[in-house]
């Protein structure tokens, strides 16, 4: 479905990505864990367009991403939930929502959707009026995951869903990440909680400094001596 | 009595500045920069009005339509060719471009059509109605309800419209707003559309009140909008209407009670002493820097 091939991004002499090759296939949870500044956050925005490759190809179902204009990505199946949630704070949690449909015309199927975030995150249709930035930082999360839903894409990019949050709120949002998949829609997950990433992953790919340094299924990434080491505290 | 037709002579002033402020704050709360040549833009109208009435001879309210369509196309096209290509610049390139817009509007125009004044023709009729003794003239009651008309249609667009609410996510965060698949470079035209069609409204009260058309007509007007836009909070549109209206009442005041030279001196001096108590402007939003 997805996949990245030698990407390189740099960020004017700094080369943040340093040719990284992965794929992501249908119906898969793929993640990608790394340290801080490993270049987690940059390969997103380079898959939806928010920071320019300087070389390398990604494609979705065969679309060039790196030709396609970044407000359009979305209209293509792919979805992000950014870093730091991103959602637009001064708009009520129904109009954030709204906005995550804003490329869709039907209508009906929209308000179908919108009733399916509510089923799955209800802490969202009880403050449906409230402006998003007076929820706190696990709402705020389960609406920037909600929005992102709302364009019923094919595939969606998770940003570090967990950051900053409490152990009970992240145990929650990794169990709606499982449910979402179930539900067909394929995840690319970016996380330093390495070992919950690594518990729901069919696939996982460890990067470091701008280089994927270790692949493998999440079982087996999880087992292996080098990533416990270095990621899970072992 | 004489206070309240201060008063009202202060809203017919200040109404015009709450117009050209929207264009201000509107730009400003979108793409983040200060468009220093909006107050040119309102010369430009104001000729493309002139010329309407004066050589085409055409009705008043075609007029105002070919001045809006104008000023509309002209802000687009200033926004294109000059700041779009500084998207990614600093904000001090990008003002000192505007400044340099403004400049290059200003020398056109002189070269066009000279810096000799031009008297714009009597388009309102010069009565006045009387309201319970205070007598208010048809132009400063056309310049208020215009005024009032503009505001609501503009805060039922953004609010109700789903370009609207595109434009505010803009001005939020173009990133996130771009993952959801709105295009920001058009929201970025559609502002430049808007606050420019507004200004060319602006320009034909603005010539109906002060009938003379000059290349340096904006200049003015276009610093005391863009201090009411400050004055009322930058970005926000009610701020603007608020800002405008208060600074026309102030400034017409000031004329009537202390000083018709020292006006303008007091105008400011009210700006710095809010700016000093709220810093952010009347209605203006606390920015959070993001890290």
């Amino acid at each position: 479905m997805l996949k990245v091939e030698n990407l390189v991004v740099r960020y004017g002499m700094i080369e943040a990505i340093k040719g990284i090759s992965f794929e992501v296939s249908d119906g898969e949870i793929v993640t990608l864990i790394g340290a801080n500044g490993a270049g987690k956050t940059t390969t997103m925005h380079a898959i939806s367009g928010l920071v320019k490759a300087a070389s390398g190809s990604i494609t979705l179902d065969g679309v060039d991403l790196l030709k396609t204009p970044g407000h359009k990505i979305i209209s293509l199946g792919l979805a992000q939930v950014p870093e730091g949630r991103r959602v637009f704070a001064q708009q009520t949690v129904e109009e954030n929502l709204i906005l995550g449909a804003y490329v869709r015309r039907d209508r009906e199927k929209i308000a179908a959707d919108m009733e399916y975030v509510y089923d799955l995150f209800p802490r969202l249709k009880e403050r449906k009026l409230q402006t998003a930035g007076t929820l706190s930082g696990g709402e705020q999360q389960m609406l920037a995951m909600g929005r992102a839903l709302m364009s019923d894409p094919k595939i969606i990019l998770m940003d570090e869903p967990s950051m900053g949050l409490s152990p009970l709120l992240v145990s929650e949002i990794f169990e709606i990440i499982s449910e979402i998949n179930k539900k067909g829609v394929t995840v690319l997950l970016v996380e330093q909680n390495a070992k919950r990433a690594l518990a729901i992953a069919d696939h996982a790919y460890v990067l470091e400094t701008g280089k994927i340094t270790l692949e493998g299924t999440g079982k087996e990434l999880a087992s292996d001596e080098r990533v416990q080491k270095a990621y899970l505290g072992g | 009595m004489a206070f309240l037709s201060y008063l009202i002579n202060g809203l017919g002033l200040g109404s015009v500045y709450a117009i050209i402020a929207l264009g201000y704050t509107m730009v400003y709360g979108i793409a983040k920069m200060l468009n220093f040549a909006h107050g040119d833009i309102i010369m430009i109208g104001a000729y493309a009005a002139f010329f309407a009435l004066n050589a085409f001879h055409l009705p008043l309210l075609v007029a105002v339509l070919f001045s809006v369509a104008v000023c509309t196309v002209l802000g687009v096209l200033v926004e294109r060719l000059a700041y779009k290509p500084l998207r990614q610049a600093t904000s001090l390139s990008v003002l000192i471009t505007a400044i340099g817009v403004s400049y290059f509007l200003q020398n056109s125009a002189q070269l066009l059509w000279s810096s000799a004044t031009k008297v714009f023709p009597s388009v309102i009729s010069g009565g006045a109605l009387n309201l319970g003794g205070v007598s208010v003239s048809y132009l400063t009651l056309i310049t208020v309800l215009v005024c009032i008309v503009v505001m609501t249609c503009l805060t039922l667009f953004i609010n109700r419209t789903k370009t609207g609410s595109a434009m505010r996510a803009c001005s939020e965060d173009k990133g996130a707003a771009t993952l959801m698949g709105i295009n920001v470079n058009r929201i970025i035209s559609i502002t430049f559309a808007i606050g420019s069609g507004l200004a060319a409204i602006a320009a034909v009260l603005l010539c109906a009140t002060y009938p003379s058309v000059y290349p340096t007509l904006g200049s003015m007007p276009g610093i005391k909008a863009f201090t009411a836009a400050v004055f009322g909070g930058i970005g926000s549109v009610p701020g603007a209407f608020l800002g405008g209206l208060l600074l026309g009442v102030i400034e017409i005041l000031a004329k009537a009670y202390i000083s018709t030279q020292l006006s303008d001196a007091i105008v400011f001096t009210v700006l710095i002493i809010v700016l000093l108590i709220k810093p952010t402007g009347l209605l203006g939003r606390k920015i959070s820097e993001k890290v």
